[in-house]
């Protein structure tokens, strides 16, 4: 399981490689925040993903019949039915936007972590052939992936909370929600919806960046147990990496619900006044 | 974990497969899901509604049925009433032509020992007269005791 470079990489050097991303400047991004900077494989993966995503979903919506459904689309309904109960459980007004958006949320997330599914190596060599270097495949362990899909979540939010409160009676709420309507209490209210929608955007990003960080993260290490080409590292490999990947199938479907589900709480959170 | 402007493509994508879902996906699947609801609403009415049809028929032939068997059951009556009666009749007839003819027998036998007792009366007054012819000899006259005879005779 070396990386193809001249003289075999210690571990540290391995998952290194591995966690670094394929910039749009050819390097490594030097400072934390860099907006000059596009991680070429995030949005590759991201994308390619959401397209086959869409394109199944689409698929079965093109050949949709209110006749005796094929398993493919029954299949498809089951998933459409559950967001579509839960939306309506949730958010308490007009879904047309809605509703679809976390189907597409579910369905996104869901591709994207299953990534993770493919060997660690296996994308990074192939991409080596064709002189890529650098390549993570898994948009959801990339900070930026899961974060733009949050703070989409966060427009939404103020979008609707606009739109079914209207801007002035949003501004009320801003200022006398928590705590009541006092001149007092204004900076404190305000101070503590600031809160509220940055924690809510930043821990729901970081939750399923973290949970599959920390999968990835893992996975490297049972592909390292497996370079050491000895008798005891392959059977480790072959046993921790089944276990950690049949565990990891519940990760991924949950994260993707969890995602999907916070979104739709955000979301009927701007629906409901406080 | 860097932040960079991948977040700002990431955000972008978002909105446009939403939006793709919304305006392809969706609309098609939920119109499927409603139009099967809408069917399967209707078989089951329609299911209902047999049931109730098929309950009303099997009412209505029990109802023919028994009026049948009701209407059968007169007739069977009704007959064996005409049966009893015609039965009745008959022996009523059978018993007068019997009496009749008993009771023509019995006038005839009546009349056949009347008949015999008159004969039997004749041959007796003869043999009394004859009897007496000869005891007597030249001394009674058939005609002139002709009176006398018939008192005998009706004595007898």
């Amino acid at each position: 399981m070396a990386t193809g470079t001249e003289h075999a990489p210690t571990a540290g050097e391995y998952i290194g490689h591995h966690l670094t991303h394929l910039t749009s400047t050819g390097h490594k991004q030097a400072s934390v925040i860099d907006w000059s900077v596009l991680n070429v494989d995030t949005i590759f993966w991201s994308i390619a993903m959401g397209l086959l995503g869409i394109f199944l979903l689409s698929r079965a919506a093109s050949k949709a019949t209110s006749g005796v459904p094929g398993r493919f689309q029954a299949a498809v309904e089951i998933l459409v039915e559950m967001v579509e109960s839960q939306s309506k459980n949730i958010v308490h007004g007009d879904r047309s936007f809605i509703a679809p958006a976390a189907l597409t949320v579910f369905v996104w997330v869901l591709f994207m972590n299953a990534m993770d599914f493919f060997p660690v190596d296996m994308f990074p060599r192939i991409g080596e052939l064709f002189g890529i270097h650098y390549q993570r495949v898994v948009p959801t362990a990339d900070l930026n992936g899961t974060l733009g899909m949050s703070i989409g979540v966060l427009l939404m939010c103020i979008y609707y909370n606009i739109k079914v409160k209207g801007f002035g009676g949003w501004l009320h709420e801003l200022f006398t929600a928590p705590f009541g309507n006092h001149p007092l209490l204004y900076p404190v209210n305000f101070a503590m919806q600031m809160i509220e929608f940055t924690a809510k955007t930043v821990s729901h990003g970081m939750r399923l960046f973290g949970n599959m960080y920390a999968g990835e993260l893992v996975f490297m290490l049972i592909a390292l147990m497996g370079s050491t080409a000895t008798a005891a590292g392959f059977f480790g490999h072959v046993v921790a990496g089944s276990i950690w990947a049949i565990f990891h199938i519940l990760i991924v479907v949950l994260q993707a619900f969890i995602f999907m589900m916070l979104t739709l709480v955000y979301i009927g959170q701007a629906h409901e006044g406080h | 974990m860097n932040l960079n402007a991948t977040l700002f493509a990431q955000l972008a994508v978002f909105f446009i497969l939403a939006w793709f879902t919304m305006k392809f996906v969706w609309p098609p699947i939920m119109k499927a899901l409603d139009e099967r609801a809408g069917k399967i609403a209707d078989g089951l009415a329609a299911a209902d509604k047999a049931k109730a049809d098929l309950a009303h028929a099997e009412k209505k032939a029990t109802d023919e049925l028994r009026k049948a068997r009701e209407s059968a059951a007169e007739f069977r009556s009704g007959a064996e009433k005409q049966a009893a009666q015609l039965i009745e009749e008959a022996r009523t007839e059978g018993v007068r032509i019997v009496s009749a003819a008993r009771t023509a027998a019995e006038s005839e036998a009546a009349a056949a020992s009347q008949r015999a007792r008159e004969a039997l009366r004749e041959h007796v007054a003869q043999l009394a007269v004859a009897g007496a012819e000869k005891i007597l000899r030249k001394e009674i006259n058939a005609t002139a005791h002709a009176e006398l005879l018939t008192q005998l005779k009706s004595e007898l």
